[in-house]
């Protein structure tokens, strides 16, 4: 649900939202960055190998000796997070005695985690432990951690620290407890588009009553309606989009399935959730009333949905050019009752059966893009985080073309 | 005659307790799947006017105190939200326009 005159209201004073960011343009935008293999093959450098990367929460990694390991393909490395003496650490999942992955279990390609007093090589036997100055046996990785969520970056010498990276908008969260909301479900999809289309799909909401019809019972839906979102922002290579909602349970019934009505909890989570304290005035910069929702998507590739009282995080990862690994997280207080429980699968069910609507349209748009026969698309003002995930990888991708050219290549 | 899984409140749902007490949303979806629309509407016309008394018998336990026959009938309250999306939302077994792609949950509170 928007409120029409709210959302109008936040317009910027340029008239539109793209226009109040000249340097985006309001051209036709190519989508070739999505299509092509060779673009993939810069992205990894020039946007996987330097960014800080979100690769998990702090609650994976509860006590002293937890360890995960995750893959990540687009940097063509794996990452061993270990809770050391020195908190959370994050190596290079290689032996550095023989060369050979270090942690894994069953398959070598497969993420693991468990608890452990120190690590074993499977091949060649050497221990390592991991407090301590003996960890300088194992290769570290830049690592540092905002909120409770861990993110790593690749780069031998990264040119920001995280807070730097992360910018004003972002740290406009600290504060958020999301240490109250440890309650997880977990998903995995693999996806067969370039991971930049998944993420689209997540930063334009007009699509919503088109393919997401269903969200609406049939006999309250209007033909033809739109949806207008009350609030965009970018701050650096980050973007924010933000809706306003009205409470669930203020609505007539007729507006809710008879499942959402039996359980008080569906399409946008719980209907009531405990309260968890005071939050940042950085969760709604915009000042949406009735606030609803606020998804930050953290460049390059993570993005943190934040409800009334609960928060999803999906994260989408590159396997090739036209193919991606996604995961999706919901975080929830900790159930204190059975009835508290149900109505955490309930949002869980609803949340994964739109996914899915959003996952089955990706073959066609991919393949779409691949024909070749559109390479100028316009873009809405409602699409303005669409073009700026676009434009900031292309972006990045020609400073680390311009970087490289200088060497050995005079132009 | 197999041995009962439910409370004895909920003796008349004994017929779909051996299809639909499943303790995995992988098993749940599965069986969703694997249903005709009116397999789906027949369980959800017999359960789902005694849903919230369902709700409320499992509620008079902690959540780690579940006994036997209330864990069953939990697993049954979840199978009726997946179904209910087949009934209610979908009119049809698989999401609408969901084509061939695939989500699956990896991890998840118990119970």
């Amino acid at each position: 649900m928007t409120d029409q005159s709210c959302a109008r209201s936040g317009r910027t004073p340029q008239g539109s939202w793209t226009e109040h960011y000249p340097e985006l343009g309001t051209g036709p935008i190519s989508f070739a960055d999505s299509t092509s293999p060779e673009f993939f093959e810069l992205e990894r450098e020039a946007v996987f190998k330097r960014a800080w990367l979100n690769i998990g929460r702090i609650e994976e990694l509860p006590e002293h000796g937890s360890y995960a390991t995750k893959e990540i393909e687009a940097a063509r490395a794996s990452v061993l997070l270990i809770h050391t003496d020195q908190g959370i650490r994050a190596f290079h999942n290689v032996c550095p005695r023989c060369g050979t992955k270090l942690v894994w279990h069953e398959y070598p390609d497969r993420e693991t985690a468990g608890q452990a007093g120190e690590i074993t090589c499977k091949r060649c036997r050497r221990t390592h432990e991991f407090d301590g100055a003996d960890t300088a046996a194992l290769m570290p990785l830049h690592c540092d951690i905002w909120n409770g969520f861990i993110f790593v970056n690749l780069d031998t010498a990264p040119r920001q620290g995280l807070r730097e990276f992360l910018g004003p908008m972002l740290t406009g969260l600290d504060g958020y407890p999301f240490e109250k909301l440890t309650e997880r479900y977990d998903w995995v999809a693999h996806n067969n588009s370039n991971w930049k289309i998944f993420a689209d799909a997540f930063q334009e909401y007009y699509h919503v009553p088109a393919l997401h019809s269903q969200q609406v019972p049939a006999q309250v839906r209007v033909p033809g309606a739109g949806f207008t979102c009350g609030h965009f922002q970018l701050d650096g290579p980050h973007r924010l989009v933000s809706t306003a909602g009205r409470r669930r349970w203020l609505l007539p019934p007729e507006y809710m399935y008879p499942i959402e009505r039996a359980t008080r909890s569906g399409l946008v989570g719980p209907w009531e959730t405990p309260d968890i304290g005071e939050l940042p005035a950085g969760l709604n910069p915009g000042g949406i009333e009735p606030w609803g929702i606020s998804n930050f998507q953290i460049f390059p590739n993570t993005e943190i949905l934040i409800y009334g009282g609960w928060y999803l995080l999906y994260r989408y990862w590159p396997t090739s050019h036209n193919t991606h690994r996604f995961e999706a997280h919901t975080y929830f207080h900790p159930a204190r009752t059975v009835r508290e429980r149900i109505e955490h699968e309930v949002a869980s069910v609803v949340l994964k059966e739109f996914a899915l609507q959003d996952a089955g349209m990706l073959g066609g748009t991919q393949a779409a893009l691949e024909y070749g026969i559109v390479d100028d698309f316009p873009l809405g003002d409602q699409e303005i985080l669409v073009r700026h995930l676009h434009k900031v990888v292309v972006d990045w991708v020609d400073d680390y073309r311009r970087a490289h050219a200088g060497v050995g290549a005079p132009r | 005659m197999t041995a009962k899984r439910l409370p004895s409140a909920f003796a008349e749902l004994e017929c779909f307790a051996e299809t639909w007490c499943l303790p995995t949303e992988t098993e749940r979806f599965n069986q969703r799947l694997a249903s005709t629309i009116g397999e789906l509407r027949q369980f959800y016309d017999a359960f789902f006017p005694r849903l919230e008394e369902a709700i409320d018998h499992c509620d008079k336990f902690a959540l780690d105190e579940l006994p036997e026959d209330a864990l069953h009938l939990l697993h049954l309250i979840y199978s009726l939200v997946m179904v209910a999306m087949a009934v209610e939302i979908m009119g049809q077994p698989a999401p609408v326009d969901a084509a061939d792609a695939v989500m699956i949950r990896t991890g998840w509170p118990t119970p």
